[in-house]
């Protein structure tokens, strides 16, 4: 009993810290403006939709990884599957929790297009250091 | 005896913690922080002692069972100080630092208690089932009052993100520990996965905690309320 209460009660405020983990990670990148080129290349200028996100995805894992951002990135994805959960199914009966999730989505694609800006100057960086040695 | 992934694990975990130090080193945050950075310290020292009792005496030994659960009784303990200057982070223009001590020591007190409370009736080996008992009780502790931390926090509309993020992973780690326990008393298991869970779940905090250190400068901030699940 007492460990069933405990479980729930973990399980709640395990996704609320989840949640707000995954966003303060994506706050920061969201004050970031896109190169040109990023935007050319994702199609994304100020704002990004959520189903520009598996796009995203698969231009960033052409690129080298980079160790500093693997993290936030994996922590990110199963933030976008968690919403992408909700929207097949509570988003269904609740429309506040639709508009939400849409938003949310959006938001893992602009930092999907952040990140995949990263790792482009990272190869940038490590071709020229390659070309000088 | 252990395999390949439980010391792959337990050296990534290690290597993390002492990435930690040297983030907080490199960025000037390691007095800033000094007790999370000593919970750091105490966590490569307890694994480093781990590592030699195992060489010595093996994984079934007693001395490696009796320093496991007196040591991880200790970094618990240690935890839930480093939560407490958090604490004293958020609530430092207020200048409660005396109350906070003390409540968290009148919590601590608490949390013993009911613990030996709890194993009081155990006729053998009493010590070791309390210093179980209390570990996994202040991992309960600890995440319901990361919890009141973090309400705090949005209430105060605390601004610095690196801040925000030390507390918002240290609440991850509490829940998903405490989570773990509840699911391996509940089932009264001992699978296999409630062996190998628990290591990566540690090796979480490190990763948290070293990208906190090392991507944000303590002058970034945010707006706490954008971060809630219901925003404000």
């Amino acid at each position: 009993m007492m460990a069933g209460i405990i479980l729930a009660c973990s399980v709640v405020l395990l996704l609320q810290f989840f949640v707000s983990y995954c966003r303060s990670l994506i706050t920061a990148s969201s004050r970031q403006v896109l190169s040109p080129e990023v935007q050319d290349v994702t199609g994304i200028q100020r704002t990004a939709s959520g189903d520009d996100y598996k796009r995203v995805m698969q231009l960033l894992q052409l690129c080298p990884e980079r160790p500093e951002d693997r993290n936030s990135i994996q922590a990110v994805s199963a933030y976008f599957k968690m919403l992408n959960c909700l929207r097949s199914t509570v988003a269904r009966i609740v429309p506040s929790m639709q508009a939400w999730t849409d938003v949310e989505r959006g938001h893992c694609a602009y930092f999907a297009a952040v990140a995949l800006e990263r790792r482009i100057s990272f190869s940038r960086d490590m071709l020229a250091q390659q070309m000088d040695a | 005896m252990l395999g390949p992934y439980q010391y792959t694990v337990w050296l990534i975990c290690t290597l993390l913690e002492v990435a930690v130090l040297v983030c907080a080193f490199k960025k000037n945050a390691l007095r800033r922080y000094l007790v999370l950075n000593i919970y750091m310290a105490a966590s490569v020292v307890v694994s480093i002692g781990r590592f030699n009792i195992l060489r010595h005496s093996g994984y079934d030994s007693r001395e490696y069972l009796y320093f496991y659960y007196y040591s991880d009784f200790l970094l618990t303990i240690l935890l839930f100080f480093a939560l407490t200057s958090l604490y004293s982070h958020i609530f430092a223009e207020l200048e409660v630092g005396r109350y906070v001590r003390t409540g968290a020591l009148v919590l601590l007190s608490g949390t013993a208690l009911f613990s030996y409370g709890v194993v009081h009736q155990s006729a053998t080996r009493l010590v070791t089932h309390f210093v179980v008992e209390i570990s996994q009780n202040l991992y309960f502790v600890g995440l319901v009052l990361t919890y009141v931390l973090w309400a705090a926090v949005l209430k105060l509309r605390e601004t610095r993100t690196r801040l925000i993020q030390l507390i918002l992973s240290t609440g991850l780690y509490f829940s998903m520990f405490a989570a773990n326990y509840a699911l391996q008393n509940l089932y009264q298991s001992r699978a296999p996965i409630f062996e190998y869970l628990p290591q990566l779940i540690g090796c979480f905090l490190p990763l948290s905690w070293a990208y906190a250190f090392w991507r944000l400068p303590e002058d970034a901030r945010t707006v706490p309320s954008r971060l809630a699940m219901v925003p404000r």
